[in-house]
């Protein structure tokens, strides 16, 4: 028996495979109540694992740009000094902002902003004109952007009280592990495709060799290896792609009623599908079936080449 | 049909058949004796291509055994009907199916009358809804020759086709297998009853074949 692994994926195999005129084909092995559940089983909970870790990435992958563009391009000066200098200071700050080469605009954040900013820490109440806090400007890079060192050097110059914080020292990070989660998510599902195709591919083993003695009935009469190996590759692919089904279906209602918070930027309820995203989770029980097809097909036929 | 040039045969010890030549011609009756052990079995299995020789040839429909691919098996296999020593079944499906299998696993379609017909033949036409394990060893000895010969292949191999049976029920049999004989078929039948063998010797000129010192060879007259 010649075969080659690409032969498995073609899906002009897939299709007779699966269709009515091989339930014939279907009924000489006996039905196996346990591997069958087995593989319902396995299949439904790693397409479940598989519908997370699909929206993990695409959320984290989301995240990511968002984080990466809309953080990108702002940075805040604060400035802490003395009551009596701080106006001098931030003048100097904005005018200096102003022949900056890099710097699109600079602003001046008011005391309701401020206020605004420190609310979620301190409550509603806090007299913010009454305390010493350090004034902020926010400035927009232009592109391409401004010197980091050099704006430093220069307002250490003429505001010695001025800070730059341009974000990016906690903002790359956080852009960079995102991406890297949205990595792990696509590895997680290449790891759940490799553990459905070897877990099915040990109940397609399990079930051959408990049959071993109908395959030898069945070669004793004049069956070919493709006859024998339709009959479990049937059954295993469409139990693989009922119970990716199922496993697909509690999920993605799982993902669809997570509570939903009205701040978008948080991470944990942002992680459903967004429009059409939720198609893709669609693509996991074919492709369970498909992982199954060519995990059973290569079991079969290898179990048959080591017979008489 | 099938040719044997200087086969020689073991299991991966020694010796169990050696240079053994012989040619089953169309339309020939052959019997198979020895005593127990003595490889009748393992000639058989060598002449559907289950065991492979481990010198010389075996040739099925003028094919080299050793060349054939599992295909070219599966293919000889419908030309060729093998009652089994140990007649094996599927045993969740029921006797009727079990005997059209050959035909349904060549794509086939059986007529019900002809099955009918045939397991009446071997007196098994109350039994065909019941379940393999739930027969007699001579039931599922005349269900596998049902079997073998639904295709109505060109050749008939059986090994020890009336072990379990009582002499009137081998009586049948031998009918059976004479009246194929008669239509061209080539049949080999491993046994060893030798009443069954002067029976059949009185109907047809039947060839005696007997396995003695690992050698195939023509039994004398004197049966
Ligand atoms: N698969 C095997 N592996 C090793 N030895 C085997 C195997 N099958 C059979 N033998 C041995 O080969 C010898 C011949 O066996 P075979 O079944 O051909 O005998 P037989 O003539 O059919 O005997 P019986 O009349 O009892 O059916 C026996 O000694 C047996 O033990
Ligand atoms: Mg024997």
């Amino acid at each position: 028996m010649r075969f080659s692994l690409p032969r498995f994926l073609s899906p002009a195999l897939l299709a007779p495979a699966l269709l009515a005129s091989d339930r014939q084909a279907d009924r000489v092995v006996p039905p196996s109540g346990f591997t069958a559940q087995l593989t319902l089983f396995t299949a439904g909970a790693m397409a479940f694992l598989a519908v997370f870790a699909l929206a993990l990435s695409l959320a984290s992958g989301r995240l990511a740009d968002r984080w990466a563009s809309a953080l990108a391009g702002t940075a805040t000066i604060r400035i802490s000094a003395p009551p009596e200098q701080l106006d001098t200071q931030v003048a100097a700050v904005v005018a200096l902002l102003s022949t900056t080469p890099g710097v699109a605009s600079s602003r001046v954040l008011d005391s309701a902003e401020q206020r605004a900013l420190l609310e979620p820490w301190f409550g509603p109440d806090l007299p913010v004109d009454a305390l010493p806090l350090p004034r902020l400007i926010e400035l927009t890079e232009a592109s391409p952007g401004y010197d980091g060192e050099g704006l430093r050097l220069r307002l250490a110059a003429e505001a010695p009280g001025a800070v730059l914080d341009d974000h990016t020292r906690w903002r790359r990070p956080m852009a960079t592990a995102a991406e890297r989660l949205r990595l792990l998510g696509a590895l997680s599902l290449l790891l759940i495709t490799g553990s459905t195709a070897a877990m099915i591919t040990l109940a397609a083993n399990a079930a051959l060799s408990a049959n071993l003695p109908v395959i030898r009935v069945l070669r004793l009469v004049g069956a070919k290896d493709a006859y024998i190996v339709r009959a479990f590759v049937r059954r295993f692919t469409l139990r693989a792609l009922t119970g990716a089904a199922i496993g697909t279906v509690l999920a993605m209602l799982g993902i669809a009623l997570l509570p939903r918070a009205d701040d978008a930027g948080a991470f944990l309820t942002g992680l459903g599908f967004q429009g059409f995203g939720w198609l893709l989770p669609l693509l996991l029980p074919p492709l369970t079936a498909v992982v199954a097809f060519a995990a059973t097909r290569y079991a079969a036929f290898r179990t048959l080449k080591g017979l008489t | 049909m099938i040719a044997f040039e200087n086969v020689g045969f073991n299991y991966g010890g020694g010796e169990l058949l050696s240079d053994i030549t012989l040619r089953l011609a169309p339309g020939s009756f052959h019997f198979l004796t020895g005593p127990s052990g003595a490889g009748k079995s393992t000639f058989l299995k060598l002449a559907y291509a289950e065991l492979r020789p481990t010198a010389g040839r075996v040739s099925i429909f003028d094919r080299d055994a050793r060349l054939m691919t599992r295909d070219d098996v599966a293919l000889s296999r419908r030309r060729i009907g093998v009652v089994h020593q140990d007649c094996q079944f599927l045993d969740h499906l029921p006797l009727a199916t079990n005997v059209t299998l050959p035909l349904t696993v060549a794509n086939r379609k059986g007529d019900p009358q002809d099955l009918a017909a045939l397991l009446d033949w071997v007196g098994l036409g109350k039994l065909a809804d019941a379940l393999p394990p739930q027969l007699s060893g001579g039931e599922r000895q005349r269900a596998a020759l049902a079997r073998a010969i639904i295709t109505s292949p060109d050749v008939i191999l059986a090994d020890e086709p009336t072990g379990n049976l009582d002499w009137d029920m081998s009586l049948r049999l031998l009918t059976l297998l004479v009246e194929l004989s008669r239509m061209g078929k080539t049949i080999l039948v491993a046994t060893h009853d030798m009443n069954l063998i002067r029976q059949a010797k009185s109907q047809l000129a039947a060839r005696v074949l007997r396995i003695q010192n690992r050698r195939v060879q023509l039994a004398g007259a004197d049966l």
